[in-house]
């Protein structure tokens, strides 16, 4: 499709320069694409891998957690982790992934000791020992959720914008380009011939002149 | 750099473990009510929200909804019960999107 313009010198210069620009513009973000792709496919495997492997550990840490609350009566339950001794605080800053911005979690434990034993909230005395270990299991394990949470939402930024990306090559590699560079060639032709048009005519004119005297 | 705060929302069975490390926990029972709960946190200082699969299920239009913005990072996890596979196809989705072709998941699919 070639666009309705005036077949003009000056459209052509505009054109042109429309034309530079614009595969110019597909040349970058064709290598934007390029480079995107490339760290999103290393995200997304660590993604994956994560995933797995929070998803098997999780599981039988919250079933043996569904075990304690089992031989445990609902209320010494409720009573023993009523007031977590630790405190999760999270800290968000930026990443800057190819100009996505993505968030980047890193948290503090408040209260409690550094030590193995300090994670209960509760006195062994009147709890069950799968609480225990319920606990211990999920304690080691958030660090990892937390690296999901962070890895997921960078790799959910990325694929929006490795699509938007693609659109714009795919725009610019098979609309606009193509306009642009059938524009041009139209205008050229008409100039020609339009050159070539008043060439005849001079020369015609001069026939008729001549073989007047 | 701010601070921010990590929730998790789901059945009560499967989420009451990480109260004890002192994550703010949200009980719920019904997806209605989980979507509500979402919402209402989402609004507030939340960085990460962690919620089942099992609640999670009906309201993935939200959830995708979310996923292009920034905070908060809602991550699916699976109950007590064991994984519906949702936060995997989730994996798939991104790759199917952003690169047009299942690279990673190939094996498995047919």
């Amino acid at each position: 499709m070639r666009m309705r313009v005036n077949p003009t010198r000056m459209e052509l210069n505009r054109l042109k320069k429309r034309l530079n620009m614009a595969v110019r513009g597909h040349r970058l973000l064709k290598d934007k694409r390029d480079e995107l792709m490339r760290q999103f496919i290393d995200l997304i495997k660590h993604n994956k891998e994560l995933r797995e492997e929070v998803e098997r550990e999780l599981q039988p840490a919250l079933a043996k957690f569904l075990l304690a609350r089992a031989v445990m009566s609902g209320e010494s339950m409720e009573e023993a982790i009523m007031f977590p001794k630790t405190r999760f605080d999270l800290a968000v800053s930026r990443q800057n992934i190819m100009s996505v911005y993505a968030p980047k979690f890193s948290w503090e434990k408040a209260g409690g000791g550094q030590g193995e034993g300090d994670i209960y909230p509760y006195g062994f005395a009147d709890t069950s020992a799968e609480l225990d270990a319920s606990i211990a299991t999920l304690s080691q394990l958030m660090p990892k959720l937390l690296e999901l949470a962070q890895v997921e939402k960078a790799a959910d930024l990325l694929a929006d914008e490795i699509e938007k990306t693609r659109r714009r090559v795919n725009a610019l590699e098979h609309v606009l380009i193509p306009q642009l560079s059938e524009t041009v060639r139209y205008i050229t032709m008409k100039l020609e011939e339009a050159e070539r048009s008043a060439l005849t005519r001079l020369m015609k004119v001069k026939d008729i002149v001549r073989g007047k005297t | 750099m701010s601070m921010y705060k990590i929730a998790v929302i789901g059945d009560k069975d499967s989420i009451l473990g990480f109260k004890a490390l002192g994550v703010a926990t949200f009980p719920v029972t019904t997806s209605e009510r989980a979507s509500q709960t979402l919402r209402k946190l989402v609004r507030e200082r939340y960085g990460i929200i962690f919620i089942t699969e099992q609640v999670a299920e009906p309201m993935a239009d939200y959830l995708e909804e979310l996923s292009t913005r920034l905070l908060p990072s809602v991550v699916l996890i699976p109950n007590n019960a064991g994984s519906l596979g949702l936060g995997m196809q989730s994996i798939k989705r991104n790759v199917e999107k952003a690169i047009g072709a299942d690279i990673l998941f190939g094996k498995e699919g047919r």
